[in-house]
């Protein structure tokens, strides 16, 4: 077997014991790698129903078909558990060495079972593993945590996953971060901190082999060259921060907590901006010949010094979408994520949350009140001093971060319980993950595949806003083709997540970035690699695979069609500025765009998969335990 | 600490321009080892925080320290190249080179117990692989002389005409 180990590792956190389970080949050609395979190695090992901070509900990595080879961008591996955000499927990926060193530990997932008793770290060496004493990294940030592990194991090829402080506290939204990069959504982090799992650790010795390396470096080579011209210069030269500006002209850039869809001041944050006065470097995850992570730095102020990677979700969630102009307060809060391990996209949607609850008198000074702010705080849109320490209060779990740090959904439950306010109407979430930076009542097919998707609302697992945003279709009305579209962009981009390959390569192999453009070559690819015979349809079967199974394990764990909904914000109110003013999703457009969307899926009205599909798609296991 | 000389050719890295993908060392221990390893890979990239990132290889040393320390005598410098040739008969993977190169640029190939050294891909048609692959064209087979002239003209062309 070629692109294979055929081995997944199988971590038992509890007897601090480990085995070894052979797959075969047919199994990695249903399921590939990536967020299929994580999604489907944890559908075979958690408990249905088990609460996500339980010892039954695994951490669960599966690694990517391309890691370790010079195919570009793909050294990416997928990460899945029951997400504590939302009580489906959480389903995340992460870039750069930490593939690549599990790939060449010869190991194509890891299932950790269990909890711990006290806090460790496991380190995976080739094929030794060691259950290490965490004491030493506990209150580490997240690049610390890994830059003391390599120490301690004096080797600095060793790559981790860890979890930052603002895991260790449990914070909901808590991430996974290797090598400068993040396993971001659905809360990972505090899963693994569920199980006292502060890292993972990989060194990885073994050279990579091939079915056709001269036809893989061939091909490798030429998407490399490509890689370097128009096809990416979006990416290369600003970064995807780009966007601010261009979501700002089309009224879609999350204003104050998505109130509106312009910003007043989104030159002050857009990615010019940033480039002119912060950037200091651009670089790369390994095996990327892109490169499109801006670092960027405050260089002066009360924050100088503080810097990270921006892109434009991390950024609009805490610029624009808190009235913040200030440049430097938005890299700053997003260094408090990255360092604490946090989703920078839920921390600034949960600001904006807390931010119009205090304008509206639903929060208070009081609530704020602690020992370093002994007067509390005034948490108005655009006070971003007031942010970056309730963002540490987050992290931290100090008075009303307590209440933060689990989200916006349970955090305006909470308060609406407890004071009998309203809040949970500009509670920005669905399924419980907070919304992406694309303002979807100006998108409507995208606010079907925001609807639908099975992690929460999500940018990257579906595509959805893209025919909205080129003209296909009219992005303010609803027609009968939202529903095909939305499987289709959601299928797509499910493909690209499974392999995994990062997504933006998608126009360098001929040029064109849709199906007809792309799947013959990643077939050619996918078959250098392992030595298999795909065509373009088996391409396609991947994307369908992949949504499927992440599908099932939600009607597993009791999803049901009322759960596939909107924030109640983009359901009611409509914008009163910009280019999108005036619109929103209906109650009855978002049911008739569903109706749609599940017979495009070949499920029922109830979006319930038929036990025929699934044994068509080659999951007869499946099939018995969902199917209808 | 050694240096090389102003005649022979050696692999720079320009960390302004490394993005720290690594390809360089795939392409590198594919085209000597016939495998993706880069742990078989004689140029390393060094990553020393979030945004200091380069890439080191033989530097083609004058009075080349490695050799010097042989003690099997199996290393040798090329008087026309001064890339550093292995005799592998003669080398017994005592690791003394390793010791002696301070910029860490030759490996222990532990399956081999031989050491691994860039030759500056001498056998390929097309020089350098990993040269060539660079998708940032960091990477460049020049001397430091070159290098330097390089330096100078990019220094006055800011001064005169203003930053890039």
């Amino acid at each position: 077997m070629f692109g294979y180990s055929g081995k997944i590792l199988h971590i038992d956190l509890i007897e601090q014991k480990t085995w070894v389970e052979g797959k075969t080949e047919d199994w990695y050609k249903i399921w590939i790698g990536g967020v299929s395979m994580a999604t489907r190695l944890c559908w075979e090992n958690i408990t249905p129903g088990c609460d996500p901070y339980s010892p039954e509900n695994p951490v669960c990595f599966a690694n990517g078909i391309f890691a370790g080879t010079p195919v570009p961008v793909g050294g990416k591996y997928g990460l899945a558990s029951k997400s504590p955000m939302t009580g489906f499927i959480g389903d995340s990926l992460s870039g750069s060495w930490f593939s690549i060193a599990l790939k060449r530990a010869s190991w194509d997932g890891v299932v950790i079972h269990g909890t711990s008793e006290e806090w460790v770290y496991i380190f995976i060496d080739d094929e030794r593993v060691e259950f290490r004493d965490a004491s030493k990294l506990m209150g580490l940030g997240t690049f610390a945590a890994e830059e003391a592990i390599r120490d301690e194991l004096a080797d600095d090829q060793v790559r981790s996953a860890t979890i930052g402080p603002a895991g260790e506290n449990m914070v909901r939204f808590a991430n996974v971060t290797n090598d400068g990069r993040q396993a971001g959504r659905t809360g990972h982090g505090s899963v693994w901190a569920s199980k006292k799992l502060k890292a993972v650790s990989v060194r990885g010795t073994k050279g990579i082999t091939v079915a056709d390396p001269e036809t893989l470096n061939k091909l490798s080579f030429d998407i490399t060259k490509a890689a370097q011209g128009p096809h990416t210069s979006k990416y290369r030269l600003l970064g995807t921060v780009t966007n601010v500006l261009n979501m700002n002209k089309l009224g879609l850039l999350p204003t104050r907590n998505y109130q509106e869809g312009v910003f007043e001041d989104a030159e002050m944050v857009s990615g010019e901006f940033l480039h002119e006065h912060n950037k200091v470097k651009t670089i790369a995850c390994a095996q990327c010949p892109i490169a499109c992570e801006q670092m960027s730095m405050v260089k002066t102020g009360p924050w100088a010094g503080a810097m990270t990677g921006i892109e434009y979700e991390c950024l609009f969630a805490n610029s624009s979408n808190l009235g913040i102009n200030d440049i430097n307060a938005a890299i700053k809060l997003i260094e408090i994520a990255d360092q604490g391990g946090m989703d920078a996209m839920s921390m600034g949607i949960t600001l904006s949350w807390a931010m119009e609850s205090f304008e509206k008198g639903v929060l208070t000074k009081e609530d704020f009140k602690c020992e370093k702010h002994p007067d509390g705080l005034e948490l108005t849109f655009g006070n971003g001093m007031a942010a970056v320490a309730t963002a540490e209060m987050i992290r931290d779990q100090v008075a009303v971060g307590k209440l933060l740090s689990q989200g916006t959904k349970r955090a305006s439950e909470t308060i609406d319980k407890e004071r009998g306010t309203k809040s949970y109407q500009w509670a920005m979430h669905s399924k419980g993950m907070e919304t992406a930076g694309y303002e979807a009542r100006g998108l409507k097919t995208f606010s079907l595949g925001s609807a639908v998707g099975t992690r929460g609302p999500c940018h990257n697992r579906t595509a959805a806003y893209d025919p909205d945003i080129k003209g296909v279709v009219d992005r303010f009305t609803v027609d009968d083709t939202r529903g095909e579209l939305a499987r289709s962009t959601e299928e797509y981009a499910a493909v690209y997540d499974t392999l995994p390959l990062c997504k933006f390569i998608r126009r360098c192999f001929t040029g064109k970035a849709d199906r007809a453009g792309a799947w013959p070559m990643i077939a050619k690819l996918i078959n250098a690699t392992t030595g298999w015979n795909y065509e373009y349809d088996d391409i396609d079967l991947i994307g369908e695979r992949a949504f499927t199974i992440k599908k099932a394990f939600n009607i597993r764990e009791g999803w049901k069609r009322t759960d596939d909904t909107l924030p109640y914000r983009w359901m009611n109110e409509p914008m009163t500025k910009g280019p999108s003013a005036g619109h929103f999703t209906s109650d009855e457009e978002l049911e008739y765009m569903k109706d749609l969307y599940y017979k495009a899926k070949g499920w029922n009205n109830d979006g319930m998969i038929p036990k025929e599909k699934l044994k068509e798609l080659g999951m007869p296991d499946v099939a018995e335990q969902i199917g209808v | 600490m050694a240096v090389s000389t102003s005649k022979f050719n050696y692999i720079d890295c320009d960390p302004d321009l490394c993005i720290g993908c690594q390809i360089c060392e795939y392409v590198c221990s594919y085209t000597k080892n016939g495998e993706y390893n880069t742990y078989h890979s004689r140029i390393r990239t060094v990553r020393v925080d979030e945004v200091l990132i380069t890439a080191i290889a033989c530097r083609t040393c004058e009075n080349a320290p490695c050799v010097i320390s042989c003690p099997q005598k199996a290393l040798s410098q090329d008087p026309e190249t001064g890339t550093i040739r292995l005799e592998a008969t003669k080398c017994d993977g005592c690791a003394w080179c390793i010791d002696a190169c301070d910029f860490g640029a030759i490996s222990m190939n532990h399956e081999a117990r031989l050491v691994e050294i860039c030759d500056q891909c001498e056998n390929e048609e097309d020089g350098p692989q990993c040269v060539l692959w660079c998708p940032k064209e960091a990477l460049a087979l020049t001397t430091p002389e070159q290098r330097a002239q390089k330096s100078r003209r990019e220094l006055i062309k800011q001064e005169v005409i203003g930053p890039k």
